[in-house]
């Protein structure tokens, strides 16, 4: 397998991984007190620790290109694109978000920037993403499909359907294997056999390679080179980012089947920090990167006011979209 | 007009749509060798591999791909081989295609159709023979069509390709061979809408798929006797109501009968929707006819236990008229 180079960006480049990387943590925080408070009713899953794999690989998407995620898709999303206030405003369950309130952290999806939706079910969104790229190659389009999804879904009948479907038809999908060591609320490696995740997809012949999921600018290089090959025809790719997830698995996963001495060491090694301190060394000075946490954090609370204000969906909506044929009308239960 | 099978009639009706709108196209195992009935035989040579596309047998990735396609404007007609077999695939069918809509606040469409050739036929046993439709009734989001002449396999085939929504579609193993008019030019079927196949004052029988002959049989085995009224509900969501409830208003009595196990069946849900609205005008306690509630089992003498025959329906209906 081959082992990602090591990564020399241009310190803009980085700056805006730095921005993005603050963007996705500042948005999964306050989405963590507003759920803590009780203002966000159902499950999130956050990833934070895992903000460089969303912005190292987005960064080397087209706006026209497509994504497909999981659960833990919020730092996907803004990656991608998506209205941070939008998405905190689905999160509240309001008609302003990304879909009206009616899909939540699970199913924030936004087709508009190519976001083809998070997924509650494991794995499932590796077919949507390699059926989604099958598409695109039926219609002569140039675009392509990244699929993120975790180490746990490895292990689930999706992932080999998946990858070799994508392989035996060389469809334009970069897959991108968040390993963050916990499958739900157990160690995946427990539970997995075999060499992991690269070694399943090398078994199928699709070329792998392994990145420091917590060094953006590696995961921007690994990316680059990957959405290059698969641009360019060069068939399925499968990037493995090593990472750690720093909460549980859910908010009110208190994760106490780890120590916190496990915990405090992998904080010391989360992709911000590192960020900040090679921007440091290329000469970037603290108060510019404090100001751009500090704004990425007013964004955000921002994104919460306006969610807090924003309205309920109507009533009407719950009958809405649901089929055109026998359409369901609330008078006709 | 010609004369088709039931299976030639859908396989006109693909080779039609897929002439018509280029982003209609197949998907499914041993498609290129015709599929294993030979539903889709010729169509490689004029559509190539692309859209008559040959899968390994990977039923959660078949279905599963098919929503991401359908998902980019693309219009997959999906073939499970069995219906038995898509239960591989429920989680891609029934939390994916059935719920990215409306999920997703109404981004996206899954303009898929989903082919499960369902029902007993040739001593196929428990994991071949199942007619599952009710489950798929039960799922908001899709629609059911289980078409029960060559005709309807025709008409009704071609709208659930230009049907925005998903749309499973049941044909039954043993109707391949049932031959029948078809007008090759003749429009889509509107889906949602049952069809009276024969007149009557005394009971109404609803039933669809491969019990239609039977029921026909037993029509016909009544002659002179209690006056049937047949409608084959050709759609099963959403299912023809009005003309249902109109039968049943003239007649007072309702006997449904099909083929799959009766416990829990779509037949409950036509008697329980009857005996709401129309209770005080019945005038016999209404009626269902299915399997009793065992896998089908493999020797014919055994198959026979699920199987409900012209007489038995013949049988059911003197009673209730007594």
């Amino acid at each position: 397998m081959a082992e990602a180079p090591r990564a020399n960006l241009d310190a803009e480049r980085l700056l805006a991984h730095y921005r993005m990387m603050n963007r996705i943590r500042a948005f999964e925080e306050a989405a963590e007190a507003a759920q803590k408070s009780g203002e966000v009713k159902g499950a999130i899953h956050l990833s934070i620790g895992q903000e460089a794999i969303a912005s190292g690989v987005c960064a080397n998407l087209r706006r026209s290109d497509l994504i497909a995620s999981n659960h833990r898709g919020h730092g996907h999303t803004l990656a991608k694109g998506a209205s941070p206030a939008a998405m905190m405003a689905e999160l509240f369950g309001r008609a302003t978000g990304t879909c009206h309130g009616k899909g939540g952290s699970m199913h924030i999806a936004d087709f508009d920037i190519g976001m083809l939706g998070a997924n509650g079910v494991v794995g499932a969104g590796i077919l949507i993403a390699v059926g989604a790229a099958q598409g695109l190659k039926l219609r002569r389009e140039d675009r392509i499909v990244a699929c993120f999804f975790g180490d746990g879904a490895i292990n689930r009948g999706p992932f080999l359907e998946g990858l070799n479907w994508a392989k035996i038809y060389e469809l334009p999908v970069l897959f991108v294997c968040e390993d963050n060591g916990f499958a739900a609320m157990t160690r995946t490696a427990s539970l997995s056999a075999g060499g992991g995740p690269d070694a399943r997809a090398q078994s199928l012949g699709i070329p792998a390679t392994l990145v420091d999921g917590n060094d953006v600018a590696a995961v921007d290089e690994a990316a680059r080179e990957l959405a290059q090959r698969v641009r360019g025809g060069g068939g399925p790719q499968f990037l493995l980012a090593r990472t750690y997830r720093l909460r549980g698995h859910t908010v009110t996963d208190a994760a106490g089947y780890r120590s916190a001495e496990e915990v405090a060491a992998k904080q010391r090694d989360e992709p911000i920090g590192r960020c900040a301190e090679t921007l440091l060394v290329a000469g970037r000075s603290e108060a510019e990167l404090a100001l751009i946490a500090a704004e990425a954090r007013r964004e955000m609370a921002d994104a919460v006011a306006a969610a807090r204000e924003a309205p309920w969906p109507s009533r009407a909506l719950a009958w809405a979209d649901v089929q055109d044929v026998g359409s369901p009308q609330e008078a006709r239960r | 007009m010609s004369t088709l099978s039931y299976l030639e009639a859908a396989r006109l009706a693909l080779a039609q749509e897929m002439r018509r709108d280029p982003l209609v196209w197949a998907l499914g195992e041993d498609l290129g060798r015709g599929g294993i009935f030979g539903q889709y035989k010729g169509l490689i040579e004029e559509f190539g591999p692309e859209r008559i596309l040959d899968t390994p047998i990977s039923e959660a990735a078949i279905m599963g791909t098919a929503v991401g396609a359908a998902l980019v404007g693309t219009r997959p007609v999906v073939e499970m081989r069995f219906a038995d077999f898509a239960l591989c695939a429920v989680d891609e069918l029934v939390n994916q295609a059935a719920k990215a809509r409306y999920m997703f606040g109404g981004q996206g469409r899954v303009p898929l159709v989903v082919r499960q050739p369902s029902g007993m036929w040739r001593s196929s046993a428990a994991q071949h023979s199942q007619s599952l439709e009710a489950w798929y009734a039960h799922i908001p989001g899709l629609v059911v069509v289980a078409p029960a002449t060559p005709a309807d396999n025709f008409g009704l085939l071609k709208a659930a390709i230009r049907c925005e929504d998903p749309v499973v579609y049941m044909e039954h193993k043993d109707l391949w061979g049932l031959t029948g008019e078809v007008d090759e030019r003749a429009d889509p079927l509107p889906l949602g809408v049952a069809r009276r196949v024969r007149e009557g004052s005394d009971v109404t029988i609803v039933t669809w798929s491969g019990m239609l002959r039977r029921v026909e049989a037993a029509a016909e085995l009544l002659d002179g006797g209690p006056s049937a009224e047949v409608i084959d509900l050709r759609t099963l969501y959403p299912w023809d109501r009005d003309l249902v409830f109109a039968s049943v208003r003239r007649t007072g009595r309702l006997l449904v009968v099909h083929e799959a196990v009766q416990t829990g069946g779509f037949g409950a849900e036509v008697a329980a929707s009857v005996a709401e609205a129309l209770f005080d005008l019945l005038r016999a306690p209404v009626r269902r006819l299915g399997a009793p509630r065992i896998p089908v089992p493999y020797a014919p003498p055994l198959e026979e236990v699920c199987k409900i025959g012209g007489a038995e329906i013949a049988e059911a209906v003197r009673a209730m008229v007594g």
